[in-house]
C-alpha cells in the first residue's frame, strides 16, 4: 500500500520536474538553431522556428509535449534532427547501462570487501593500506584517473584496447574508472558502518552470547554495516547508469551521458527535458527499490 | 577420507565451478551484446557526431564529409584541387550572359536500389532545400536562382516559377539571378545534391533511417549509431563504381585529441582529419612528423569591433588597435601549426582573385593614429571588453591565449585597458549578433573557393555582419561584383572593397590564416589530397596492404 501511494505521487513529481526543466531549458540564452554563420534570410530561421513550433506561446508547446508524452513520445531532438528523443534514448542508454552495472558492480564487490577488511583488521596495515586507498580513489577526478589508467595499461602495456565500445576488453578500463570513485565511497561507508556495528548492543549482546568473531563479523555486524551503503546505491546506481560524460568522452563510449551534458550546451531543449525526465523516473525508482531492500535487511524498519 | 570431508570438498570445487562458470557465461553474455561486423577496410576520425545526414539540412565540415559519399549532385569536386567536375551531369552549357545553365545529366544514373535518376529528381531535391517545410539552415545557396529567395520565403507559393526546371528526363535548365561565377562549385554542395523522392515523401523526417537507403553517391549507408559510428558500404550501381577504392568505410565520431591521437597510435584507425583532434600541446612534436600534414586551407580568424559604440566608431581608432598587433607572435606563439599571419580577410591561393595588401604591424604609426583620435597614450580611453567563446570539449584554449595576448600587445603599444570576457557558445553567438560587445573574436570558413563567402558578409545589413558597420561603397562593390561576368573586372571589384575593409575602415583586424592538418602515414593510404577546401572525397580514399 505504500509503495503504491509513494508510485502515484511520483507521478506529479515527474510533471513538475518536466515543466521546470521545459521552461528554464528556454530561459537560457541563445537557442538551438543559432550558429556560428547566419543564414541567408530572416526567413530560414522563422521557417525552422514554425517547423518545430518554437515560434508558439510556451504554454502551447508545453501542452503539445506532455500530449506526445502521453503517446511515449519524447519528441525530435533539435541538434540531431534525424533523430528523436527516444532514438538518443534507445541507443545510448543500454550502453551507459552496460557500463552503470558493471561499474556498479565492481565498486560494490570491491567496495565492500575493503570496507570489510580494512574493519576487520582495524589498526592493522591491511586497514591503513585500504584506507589510504579508499581515500585516494575519492579524491582523484576520473578526468585525472582515467588517462592514467588509459595511458598504463592501453598505451604502455598494450593489454586493453585505449577507447571505443566493441568487444569486453573495451569495457576494462571504463568500468575500472567508473567504479574506482564509488569504491572508494562504499569502502568507506563500510568501515564506519562496521566499527559502529561492532559496538553496537545487539552485537555486543551475540558476543556475551559466545558467538565467534567470524560469525559476529559476517551474520551481524555485516548485516548492520551495509544499511548506509543500501541507501546510498540508489543514487549511486542512478548516477552510474545515465552515464558518465568525462568516462564516455574519454574512451568514446557512445552513451547517454555526453548528451546530458552537451544537450543543454547545444539548447537542444527537447534532447534536455528528456534526458531530465528520464533521470527522475531512474532516481524516483531506484529510491524505492532502495527503500524496499531495507525492510528485508533491517527488520525494525516498517512502512506505514 | 570421511564422508563430511568429502562431501565438503565437492562443495567447494562446485563453488568453484559456479562461480568461475558465472564469470565466464557474463563475459559470453557481454560479447553477445557488442555486434559483430566485419572490420571495416579503413577507418577515420571524421570529427563530431554529424548533426543530420540529409543533404538539405547539414551546415558543417563533418556532416559535409559523409554525405560526400553518399549522395551526389551535378558537378563534384576534384581530390586534388577541390575545383568542380562533371558530378551526375556529364556536361553544361552556360549561356553568353552567364544567366541559364543547361545541364546534361549522364545516361546510366541509378539509385544504390536501382531505380533511374532523372531530371526530374534533380528539380525536387533544390526546391525541397528550398521549401520552408524543410528547414534548411543553407537554403541561401540556392538563392542565386531566380525566384528561389522569395519562395523560400514564402512570397511565391508555385514551386514552378523558381528557376530550375526538367527540359527532359536527362536536361535540366537552370535561370540565375545575375551570373554567378562559383555556381559550378555551389553544384558540388550538399544542399544541391539529389536526394531520393519517394522515400522522403513516404516517410518524412525519419527518411535517413530507412533500409536500403536509397543513395546516389559512391556509398550506401550501411549503418548510423550515434556517437558511435556511420558505416559506409560501396554502392555498386553508382555510375563510376569501377572507381571507388574501398569497400567499407568507417567513420567514427571522436570529441577529444587526445583519445584520436592514442586511437590513431595504436593502429585502430586509419586517417584523422579535423584539425581540431590535433593536441595542441604536441604540436610542436607531432608536426616533425611525416604522417602530419599541414596546408593551407579556406578559413580567417579575425576580430570583429563594435563600430556603433564609441570609441570604436573612429576608424583611426581601429586601424591603430589593428596596427598595434604583432600576428607574427601570435602565430609563433600560440597556434603553432605553420599558421601565416593574415592582414587580410580572404586567404591566400582563392581562384581568380589576390588580397590587396592590410594595415602591418607598426606600432609608432599605431600610437600617432590613436593620439590624433584624442587618445595619446591612450590616456582617457575607455575600458572595453573582447568576448571569446569556451572552447568545447578537449579542444585547446586558443581563444583564451590569443585574448591575453593581445590584451598585453594592446596595453604595452597603446596603453589601453581592455577587459576579456569568456562566453559559453550560445550566449557568445547571441551578443555578437546583438552588438552587445565591444571587440569579439570572429572566424570565418568559406563554403566554397570564391572572395564572395568572405566579402560578402560585411554588406551593411548582412546577418554575419556583426560589426554595425555600414558602409554605401562597400556596398555597391559587392553587388556589382556580383553581376559582373568578366572574371578581372569582378576581382579588381573585389579587391577594391576588400581594401575598404581591411585597411580604411577596418571594422574587423583578421589576423591568421588556418592550416588544416589531416593525419595519415602515406606509406599505407592513398587517395587523401590537401586543398583550400580541406575536401576529401571518399571514393578515391584506399589504404595499401603490405604484406
Amino acid at each position: 500500500m505504500y509503495f503504491l501511494r509513494r508510485l502515484a505521487f511520483s507521478i506529479p513529481l515527474l510533471l513538475v520536474i518536466s515543466a521546470l526543466a521545459f521552461v528554464l531549458v528556454r530561459l537560457a540564452p541563445g537557442g538551438p538553431f543559432d550558429r556560428d554563420r547566419a543564414p541567408a534570410s530572416p526567413e530560414i530561421e522563422a521557417n525552422l522556428r514554425a517547423k518545430y513550433h518554437l515560434d508558439e506561446p510556451i504554454w502551447k508547446q508545453y501542452a503539445r509535449y506532455v500530449g506526445d508524452l502521453a503517446h511515449g513520445d519524447f519528441g525530435v531532438s533539435l541538434k540531431y534532427r534525424n533523430h528523436t528523443v527516444n532514438d538518443i534514448i534507445a541507443q545510448g542508454l543500454p550502453v551507459s547501462m552496460t557500463l552503470g552495472v558493471l561499474a556498479f558492480g565492481f565498486a560494490l564487490a570491491v567496495g565492500l570487501t575493503v570496507g570489510f577488511i580494512t574493519a576487520a583488521r582495524r589498526g592493522g596495515w591491511e586497514d591503513y593500506v585500504g584506507s589510504f586507498l579508499s581515500m585516494l580513489v575519492v579524491c582523484v577526478p576520473g578526468f585525472v584517473l582515467a588517462p592514467l589508467l588509459v595511458l598504463v595499461f592501453a598505451v604502455k602495456l598494450k593489454w586493453l584496447p585505449v577507447a571505443l565500445w566493441d568487444s569486453p576488453w573495451h569495457m576494462v578500463l571504463p568500468v575500472v574508472a567508473l567504479g574506482l570513485y564509488f569504491a572508494g565511497k562504499v569502502a568507506r561507508l563500510t568501515r564506519e558502518g562496521m566499527l559502529s556495528a561492532m559496538q553496537s548492543e545487539c552485537v555486543t549482546a551475540a558476543r556475551a552470547k559466545g558467538l565467534g568473531e567470524n560469525t559476529l563479523l559476517f551474520r551481524h555486524a555485516f548485516r548492520l554495516a551495509v544499511l548506509p551503503v543500501v541507501s546510498y546505491s540508489g543514487p549511486m546506481l542512478a548516477d552510474l547508469l545515465t552515464g558518465s560524460f568525462i568516462i564516455e568522452n574519454i574512451f568514446q563510449i557512445p552513451g547517454i551521458g555526453v548528451f546530458l551534458v552537451n544537450s543543454s550546451l547545444n539548447r537542444d531543449y527537447t534532447v534536455v527535458v528528456g534526458l531530465a525526465l528520464l533521470y527522475a523516473v531512474l532516481l524516483v525508482g531506484l529510491n524505492l527499490l532502495v527503500d524496499a531492500a531495507y525492510t528485508w535487511l533491517d527488520p525494525r524498519v516498517k512502512y506505514e | 577420507m570421511t564422508f563430511s570431508k568429502r562431501a565438503k570438498r565437492f562443495v567447494s570445487l562446485a563453488r568453484f565451478c559456479l562461480i568461475s562458470g558465472g564469470w565466464v557465461s557474463a563475459w559470453l553474455c557481454l560479447s553477445g551484446c557488442v555486434r559483430h561486423e566485419p572490420p571495416a577496410d579503413l577507418t577515420i576520425i571524421n570529427g563530431a557526431e554529424p548533426e543530420s545526414l540529409d543533404p538539405a539540412i547539414i551546415t558543417g565540415q563533418p556532416e559535409l564529409r559523409a554525405v560526400q559519399g553518399l549522395f551526389e549532385g551535378l558537378t563534384r569536386l576534384d581530390p586534388k584541387t577541390a575545383r568542380p567536375i562533371p558530378g551526375l551531369a556529364e556536361r553544361w552549357e552556360i549561356s553568353p550572359d552567364g544567366l541559364v545553365y543547361l545541364f546534361h545529366l549522364r545516361t546510366n544514373l541509378v539509385w544504390s536500389t536501382g531505380e533511374p535518376i532523372r531530371s526530374e529528381d534533380l528539380v525536387y531535391s533544390w526546391i525541397r532545400a528550398l521549401n520552408p517545410a524543410t528547414g534548411s539552415d543553407y537554403a541561401g545557396q540556392l538563392f542565386y536562382l531566380k525566384n528561389a529567395e522569395d519562395f523560400n520565403a514564402g512570397k511565391i507559393k508555385d514551386p514552378a516559377r523558381v528557376g530550375v526546371h526538367a527540359v527532359d528526363p536527362f536536361t535540366v535548365r537552370v535561370e540565375l539571378n545575375h551570373p554567378t561565377a562559383f555556381f559550378l562549385d555551389l553544384c558540388a554542395f550538399p544542399t544541391l545534391y539529389v536526394v531520393p523522392r519517394q522515400t522522403i515523401e513516404s516517410h518524412g523526417d525519419r527518411w535517413l533511417m530507412v533500409r536500403p537507403l536509397p543513395s546516389s553517391g559512391p556509398y550506401e549507408l550501411a549503418a548510423w549509431r550515434l556517437n558511435d559510428k556511420i558505416r559506409l558500404k560501396k554502392n555498386p550501381r553508382y555510375w563510376d563504381a569501377a572507381n571507388t577504392q574501398s569497400e567499407i568505410i568507417d567513420l567514427l565520431p571522436v570529441g577529444s585529441p587526445i583519445t584520436s591521437l592514442n586511437l590513431y597510435e595504436n593502429g585502430q584507425v586509419d586517417i584523422i582529419w579535423d584539425k581540431d583532434l590535433v593536441p595542441v600541446e604536441l604540436l610542436d612534436v607531432l608536426l616533425h612528423r611525416p604522417d602530419f600534414h599541414a596546408f593551407n586551407y579556406l578559413g580567417t580568424y579575425f576580430i570583429r569591433f563594435n563600430v556603433t559604440r564609441k570609441p570604436f566608431d573612429d576608424p583611426r581608432v581601429r586601424r591603430a588597435l589593428a596596427m598595434a598587433v604583432d600576428k607574427n607572435r601570435l602565430v609563433r606563439k600560440i597556434t603553432k601549426a605553420g599558421e601565416r599571419p593574415a592582414s587580410h580577410l580572404v586567404p591566400d591561393g582563392v581562384a581568380h582573385y589576390t588580397s590587396p595588401a592590410g594595415l602591418e604591424y607598426d606600432p609608432d604609426q599605431a600610437r600617432q593614429l590613436l593620439s590624433e583620435a584624442g587618445y595619446p597614450g591612450g590616456r582617457n580611453f575607455p575600458r572595453f571588453n573582447y568576448i571569446f567563446n569556451a572552447a568545447a570539449g578537449g579542444a585547446a584554449k586558443i581563444h583564451e591565449n590569443v585574448a591575453i595576448e593581445l590584451q598585453q600587445m594592446w596595453r604595452d603599444t597603446l596603453g589601453v585597458e581592455m577587459e576579456l570576457r569568456q562566453l559559453e557558445w550560445k550566449v557568445f553567438l547571441g551578443a555578437q549578433s546583438r552588438l552587445d560587445y565591444d571587440a569579439s573574436r570572429s572566424s570565418w570558413v568559406g563554403d566554397y573557393n570564391d572572395p564572395q563567402t568572405f566579402l560578402g558578409m560585411f554588406t551593411s545589413g548582412d546577418g554575419n555582419n556583426r560589426t554595425g558597420w555600414k558602409n554605401q561603397t562597400y556596398d555597391a562593390l559587392i553587388r556589382e561584383a556580383g553581376e559582373q561576368p568578366d572574371q578581372d573586372l569582378r576581382a579588381s571589384l573585389f579587391q577594391r572593397a576588400e581594401a575598404l575593409l581591411v585597411r580604411d575602415e577596418a571594422p574587423i583586424v583578421p589576423l591568421i590564416f588556418y592550416v588544416g592538418i589531416n593525419y595519415f602515414d602515406t606509406n599505407r593510404i592513398q587517395g587523401v589530397y590537401q586543398n583550400l577546401l580541406d575536401s576529401h572525397p571518399l571514393q578515391y580514399i584506399r589504404k595499401i596492404h603490405k604484406p
